[in-house]
């Protein structure tokens, strides 16, 4: 039986503003199907989100939503999961939305391991605004504010997130879509701050501008240079310069942030002992 | 009879806001505001509240408001370059509609200024700071116990026009200490938002026909909604290009403007038979008290108008002062910025003079007197 | 009482002198129920440097905060007391510390000279509750606020386990101020 996603989709919301060609769509019906799976209910989980293609995803979806300002949409997490500890809240982000405007609050939800789900969303453009370079734009490609190729060196967003102090990192894409289904299922489970990168085609800002001839180019060459973890590193670096892996690619136990200050209220409300 | 305490004003304020049912802080280490969040971060813990010092001023007014979406009474208390910060998320609370209220202890600037120095020079930026129309509810308390209850005042008001409010006062009175009374619980009145009692199917988050202020739901109470700083339908989703965006802006507006009488509040001094009056909040309120008792000891007759209330101007009030008095007297610890207002309203009526101070010192009662005997 | 009456506690940063005005203040407003304002100037440096706190006291309600025409001013440094001095009133009293204030400013106010740190550190046996000897001979000087009060408010307001030597500094401050105005 084919999976029923209009029990999650807000009636009358679609269609969504997401371009043909966009990989936006797979990711938003695997994230239904994850959290399905999970058997969370609509009304404990938050999705949140700040500006950009991506941030338009929870206007789609029957949970309580929330659409922010650029960048900010970890930080009004942070503020919901705090006063709510005990629910689900995930933020949905892009490439610039995460890593550039809001690259303080990503650092720092990380550093907290506050138990958010960070999914973002990487198509290595500014989609929305018309294809301006991002912190993930390859060197030597173009966008509108790089016509003669891009000359920002890049973020490596897991690298960044696991550095920052992430206790779970994951990069999928939305052309391994089984095995995304599964990464954000465990990205969820996760108790911690998670990040799952998605790999993900913009035909229309980048792609087109960068000799892909179609959004199949895109989808084929996450296909063709993307490696699950396990094969990554067992290969020398020269048979992998190019390549990127795939998978969870880092996860540790850690305090989670919202369990650690609500240990330590409990530990000075309670009435002191002993006293002098 | 409640507790007598010796607070400065920044302790005052975070009193105000434990009495109003404060339950969530958000900030960021600032220069003369950072007593706030010292005296929270020691006393919230202790009523299972929540205290978090964000990565930084935008971050700190983002989690306030997520948490109150989440249906806590939130707080952030910042100064000067940190308000500048803020005021794009403030702008997301005022069209979402999200109750909160934001203190600005204001020090000098522009730029990182005199931190340590007073100022009254954010007051256009509490009106103005965010891009785009939007109410404003600014409160401008001019002594520590009335930091304590205009605290609690915002809180209120926040809650009952479900938009954030602005508490604003000047770094002299954020740092002196005096004897204030927190009266008893239960003595002054503390007001909770208006929460939906239709189903969650039935509710809309924006629903104009409900009134100027539409219930507000928690998240997670079961109402799921979508809220977004995007233009929005009464149903909380986007709108492009239509006319809902005018009439729902105007609403916005209306909300707060349409209640001028119960919002706005001040406290006058010998101004029934006053020829020059004194319009001066916070410390140069202070100053302008002891400049009327000067001036009435020689024989002038001076009284004070001492706006509580900033935004909404009081405007009927200046007005009405303007048509029976010689002079308005403006003292401000700025380059001349509420002035305009008083002007605007004062409609020519009378002469509206200023005086104004930036060096880190508060205006004198005696520069004020001085300036009576010259409009008299 | 119905005028204004203003006290500086000047010194070193790290002195506890705004602590001093602290306690002062509450002494006259919590426990004498007379009004006052304490307010404290905040430079950038938290050790070190000229400190001040000033503490109003009235019987009528304090509008204007700062203190301006200062009726007694303790100094417990040289540089604090070149630095605030001036405005000292023609009829206020200047409390200098005898040991480190040696070059006393030209006025037409009255000069008190006391070894407040050399009898914290002797007498009491801890330099650091020269603050509390300070404020001791200024509750004494000033007779605006009772010593029971003040004794309040320091034990109030002073670290556990510290309140008996800090009665004896307050007392010894106390007495020793009495002694030097008869």
């Amino acid at each position: 039986m084919s999976f029923n996603y209009d029990q999650y989709i807000r009636g009358g919301k679609l269609p969504h503003i997401w371009c043909p060609g966009c990989t936006y769509g797979i990711v938003f019906k695997s994230l239904l199907r994850a959290v399905d799976f999970l058997k969370i209910q609509k009304d404990d989980i938050a999705l949140v989100s700040g500006i950009g293609c991506a941030s338009r995803l929870p206007g789609y979806v029957d949970w309580n939503t929330l659409h922010t300002t650029h960048g900010r949409a970890l930080p009004f997490a942070t503020g919901l999961k705090l006063s709510c500890p005990d629910k689900k809240v995930m933020v949905i982000s892009g490439d610039g939305d995460a890593t550039a405007i809001g690259g303080n609050h990503f650092i720092h939800a990380c550093r907290r391991n506050i138990d958010i789900t960070t999914i973002v969303l990487n198509n290595f453009i500014y989609g929305m605004t018309g294809g301006q370079h991002s912190p993930t734009t390859p060197v030597g490609h173009l966008a509108s504010t790089m016509p003669y190729g891009n000359v920002d060196p890049n973020f490596n967003i897991p690298d960044l997130a696991k550095g920052a102090g992430a206790s779970w990192v994951g990069r999928g894409t939305a052309y391994h879509v089984p095995a995304l289904d599964k990464l954000i299922i465990e990205a969820i489970q996760h108790k911690g701050m998670s990040v799952l990168e998605i790999i993900n085609a913009c035909p229309t800002t980048y792609g087109r501008r960068n000799k892909f001839k179609s959004a199949t180019d895109q989808l084929l060459w996450m296909k063709d240079n993307s490696l699950p973890i396990t094969a990554f590193d067992k290969l020398p670096p020269e048979k992998t310069a190019g390549k990127f892996p795939t998978g969870v690619l880092f996860k540790k136990e850690a305090p989670e942030y919202c369990d650690t200050y609500y240990a330590m209220v409990e530990r000075v409300r309670k009435p002191k002992e002993g006293r002098a | 009879m409640g507790t007598l305490k010796l607070l400065q004003g920044n302790e005052a304020c975070a009193e105000g806001a434990l009495y109003a049912g404060c339950t969530f802080f958000a900030g960021y280490p600032i220069t003369p505001s950072t007593e706030v969040a010292e005296y929270l971060s020691r006393r919230l813990p202790l009523i299972g509240g929540a205290f978090i010092q964000m990565e930084d001023e935008i971050a700190a007014m983002g989690a306030v408001i997520g948490a109150s979406l989440a249906g806590k009474k939130s707080l952030t208390a910042t100064s000067g370059p940190g308000f500048s910060l803020k005021q794009e998320n403030m702008g997301f609370g005022m069209l979402c509609e999200v109750p909160c209220v934001i203190v600005d202890v204001m020090r000098g600037g522009p730029s990182t200024g005199v931190p340590t120095g007073p100022s009254q020079s954010d007051i256009m930026q509490c009106k103005w700071g965010t891009h785009g129309d939007h109410p404003v509810i600014c409160l401008t308390p001019g002594y520590v116990q009335e930091i304590f209850s205009e605290t609690v005042r915002a809180f209120n008001l926040s809650e009952r026009y479900r938009t954030p409010v602005i508490v604003a006062f000047d770094e002299i009175i954020g740092h002196m200490r005096e004897k204030i009374e927190i009266p008893d619980k239960g003595v002054l009145e503390v007001e909770n938002r208006k929460r939906p009692t239709c189903s969650p199917a039935e509710y809309k988050p924006f629903d104009e026909t409900k009134g100027d202020v539409p219930p507000v739901a928690d998240f997670f109470s079961g109402y799921r909604q979508h809220i977004t700083g995007l233009n929005h339908h009464s149903d909380g989703f986007p709108v492009n290009a239509h006319p809902r965006i005018h009439t729902d802006e105007q609403r916005l507006i209306r909300k707060v403007e349409g209640n001028r009488k119960d919002i706005i509040r001040y406290e006058t001094f010998m101004l029934e038979d006053a020829e020059v009056a004194i319009f001066a909040y916070g410390v140069s309120g202070r100053s302008g008290k002891n400049a009327v008792e000067q001036a009435r000891a020689a024989g002038i007759k001076a009284g004070l108008f001492r706006p509580l209330t900033i935004w909404p101007f009081p405007e009927d009030e200046v007005a009405a002062l303007a048509s029976r008095v010689r002079a308005i007297v403006v003292p401000e610890l700025s380059l001349g910025q509420i002035i305009f207002e008083v002007e605007r309203c004062a409609k020519g009526k009378c002469r509206v003079e200023g005086i104004y101070r930036v060096d880190g010192d508060p205006i004198t009662p005696e520069q004020i007197f001085d300036k009576i005997k010259e409009v008299k | 009482m119905s005028e204004r009456y203003e006290v500086r506690f000047s010194g070193s940063g790290g002195q506890g002198l705004i602590l001093a005005g602290v306690i002062f203040a509450e002494a006259a407003t919590i426990f004498d129920k007379i009004n006052a304002v304490q307010s404290q100037s905040y430079g950038p440096e938290a050790r070190g440097g000229a400190s001040k706190s000033e503490v109003i006291i009235s019987d009528r309600p304090i509008d204007f905060p700062k203190a301006r025409a200062i009726d007694l001013q303790l100094s417990l440094t040289q540089e604090s007391c070149t630095k605030y001095y001036k405005d000292i009133k023609d009829t206020g009293t200047l409390l200098v510390d005898e040991d480190f204030v040696k070059d006393i400013p030209k006025g037409k106010f009255k000069v008190i000279s006391m070894p407040i740190i050399r009898t914290a550190s002797e007498e009491i046996g801890k330099a650091f509750v020269a603050n509390i000897v300070a404020l001791g001979a200024i509750t004494a000087l000033t007779g605006k606020v009772t010593i029971a009060s003040v004794e309040k408010a320091v034990l109030s307001r002073v670290p556990k386990g510290t309140e008996e030597l800090n009665k004896k500094a307050l007392k010894a401050g106390y007495d020793m101020a009495k002694t030097k105005m008869n």
